[in-house]
């Protein structure tokens, strides 16, 4: 039964191309989706390590900018009169690279900050999302500036026997979107569940005893912000290939600020929360422009938050879990009981 | 084991000329001793001697201000607290220390965290490694809670625990992560003495598992029970050393402890 969930879940969401013909709501479901693999992104720093980076944006628009100039080509003259040319490449190497850069600068950031850690990852992580902002914006040359990266490809995928299929309609974006929600979502219960999980659950709960045992501090918060970046990475790539336009306003610290949102409200440090989150986010903007004048919409998404977090300061996920007495972790904890032990061995 | 003359050949743990400085405030000043394999050393001694900070030194918390820690030969003073786990070098807390909120059988998972053999490949395409792994954690995660008689805890959450049991889950965790030498500090404190009684017999099983042990306490008639030997520490000094029936009749040691057990009380 609870095994069973996860799937049905994922058939309603595989349907709804099936019977929702309105393309705007559509487009809502595939921004939306987007925001949710970052949220997820996000939520495996947050939720497991305990590390708020407070610049997640910034990996997006790497991944962005990335994979939509791997895609398009460039042409620039860096110092010293050295030129770099580069011919466009398949769009599915922009969106391999896009999530690869981002990752790197996960790296990067992460080892930067993770001496120190706690606040100081928040400042560093908000500083590197206002410089990758000034760049995309002043490097016009590479970038186009304000003016946009316009007439970005739709992503494409070469099946060798089959042929080749662009992502172009909202349809097709949609189980793109999808499709990638459901391989990051694999890869963050495996991680969480695996001994590097615990390892990241350790340092958050008490980073002296995890060392004590012989966990390397560094080693996990930098691998969970390589994970966590070039996920945020591949999501950007998505939106940079759905929306086909990119400007530097992708790095505004408001989306950051979403996502956090999302993560929180939904539940931190569960599977399901950055979904649950995400869903209810992304939608209410949705929902409101129908009937309500833009400051309006912001009001009403301010007011939801806070009462989420009022009512269920833990999120939502945790709410219902405890609602229905069994969580995950008591399931789990319950295979574990000797008397289990034997039967679990023979499978 | 073999016999005394044999182990007392073979010092593992080595401190030289060891001094802790906080600012002004000598916590340690120039700690010279050895702990041999096998051997179970009791370090003791009043409230701010400095038995913490030796401990914290071992194993890579602070930097000592002077001297030299050796395990094995290796040279301890530049290593993180992993690294030095890695060595088998393990302590416990002298505040209670689980993971409030884990489950008790997932606190000893964290501690079995050095003997897990998967890696991320296998976690993220879920190889038949990974799962082989995980089941062998688990077994020996039984394992342990079975040795210090918490198994049937398991699923509790670790803060839910009662105290001595969270001291024996503590014990528990630094036993996963494959001591070859165990530093316990006031594992007892808090415990009734039922629960003192029964964790001396668990000192001597992991006693008898090769582990070497140096503990911190203050329950005298544990420390005597336990010890080959015993060093004394008092202001960051050593005043005695020697077997448990030679520091019982030291007028020094005495002296030390009768000045300060008022406060000793108060402080707990
Ligand atoms: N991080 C620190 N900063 C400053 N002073 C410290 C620090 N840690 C310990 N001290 C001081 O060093 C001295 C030794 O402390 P330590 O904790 O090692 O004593 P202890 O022998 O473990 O005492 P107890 O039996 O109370 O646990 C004390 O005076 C203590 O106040
Ligand atoms: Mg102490």
């Amino acid at each position: 039964m609870k095994r069973l969930f996860p799937w049905a879940v994922l058939l309603v969401f595989a349907s709804v191309p099936l019977w929702l013909n309105d393309p705007y709501l559509l487009n809502a479901f595939i921004t939306t989706g987007v925001f949710i693999v970052a949220a997820m992104s996000l939520n495996l720093l947050l939720g497991y390590t305990g590390q708020l980076s407070l610049g997640h944006v910034a990996f997006f628009g790497i991944g962005a900018y990335t994979s939509a100039l791997v895609s398009l080509g460039f042409d620039v003259e860096l110092l010293f009169g050295i030129r770099v040319v580069h011919e466009p490449w398949p769009v599915w190497s922009g969106f391999i690279i896009g999530t690869l850069v981002a990752g790197l600068f996960g790296y990067l950031v992460g080892k930067l900050s993770f001496r120190v850690r706690d606040a100081y990852f928040v400042i560093v992580s908000i500083s590197f999302a206002e410089v990758t902002r000034l760049v995309a914006l002043n490097w016009v040359e590479l970038t186009q500036g304000p003016l946009a990266l316009t007439s970005i490809p739709p992503l494409t995928l070469g099946l060798p026997g089959i042929g080749y299929f662009d992502f172009y309609s909202k349809q097709s974006n949609y189980y793109l979107v999808l499709g990638v929600l459901v391989i990051s979502y694999v890869i963050i219960s495996r991680l969480v569940k695996s001994r590097i999980g615990r390892a990241m659950v350790a340092l958050k709960e008490n980073e002296s005893l995890a060392v004590s045992v012989g966990i390397d501090v560094t080693r996990y918060l930098v691998l969970a912000a390589v994970i966590s970046a070039g996920m945020a990475g591949a999501a950007g790539s998505l939106y940079a290939h759905y929306l086909k336009i990119i400007d530097p306003d992708v790095f505004l610290f408001l989306y950051t600020i979403t996502m956090v949102i999302m993560v929180v409200t939904g539940g931190k440090g569960t599977l399901a929360g950055p979904i649950v989150g995400g869903l209810i986010f992304g939608f209410i903007p949705v929902i409101a422009r129908s009937f309500a004048a833009p400051e309006v919409q912001w009001i009403l998404y301010g007011a939801f938050m806070i009462l989420i977090l009022f009512v269920l300061p833990q999120g939502i996920v945790p709410a219902i879990e405890k609602w229905f007495g069994v969580s995950n972790e008591a399931d789990e904890a319950r295979q574990n009981t000797p008397s289990s032990a034997k039967t679990q061995d023979a499978s | 084991m073999t016999s005394s003359s044999q182990t007392s050949t073979q010092p593992v743990l080595t401190l030289e000329h060891i001094a802790v400085h906080f600012g002004g405030l000598v916590a340690i000043s120039d700690l010279n001793f050895v702990v041999h394999e096998g051997e179970v050393v009791s370090l003791i001694g009043p409230n701010g001697a400095g038995k913490t900070t030796a401990f914290n030194v071992v194993t890579g918390f602070m930097r000592p201000t002077k001297g030299e820690v050796r395990y094995k030969g290796t040279l301890l003073n530049n290593l993180k607290p992993h690294q030095v786990a890695e060595l088998g070098l393990v302590r416990t807390f002298q505040r209670t220390s689980v993971f409030q909120n884990v489950s008790v059988f997932d606190n000893v998972m964290i501690g079995l965290h050095r003997r897990g053999r998967s890696h991320l490949w296998d976690t993220l395409l879920a190889l038949p490694r990974e799962r082989q792994s995980e089941r062998e954690l688990r077994d020996k995660a039984r394992e342990i809670l079975g040795t210090v008689g918490i198994e049937r805890r398991a699923n509790e959450l670790a803060g839910a625990l009662p105290y001595g049991d969270q001291r024996l889950l503590g014990v528990a965790m630094a036993l996963a992560a494959e001591p070859s030498m165990l530093l316990l500090d006031e594992p007892v404190s808090g415990m009734n003495p039922t629960e003192t009684m029964r964790f001396m017999e668990l000192l001597t099983r992991v006693r008898s598992l090769g582990v070497t042990i140096l503990l911190v306490e203050h329950d005298m008639p544990m420390v005597m029970g336990v010890s080959d030997r015993i060093v004394v520490l008092n202001y960051g000094r050593i005043i005695a050393e020697g077997p448990p029936a030679a520091i019982q009749g030291n007028p020094e040691v005495i002296k030390a402890y009768l000045g300060q057990g008022a406060k000793r009380r108060a402080g707990h």
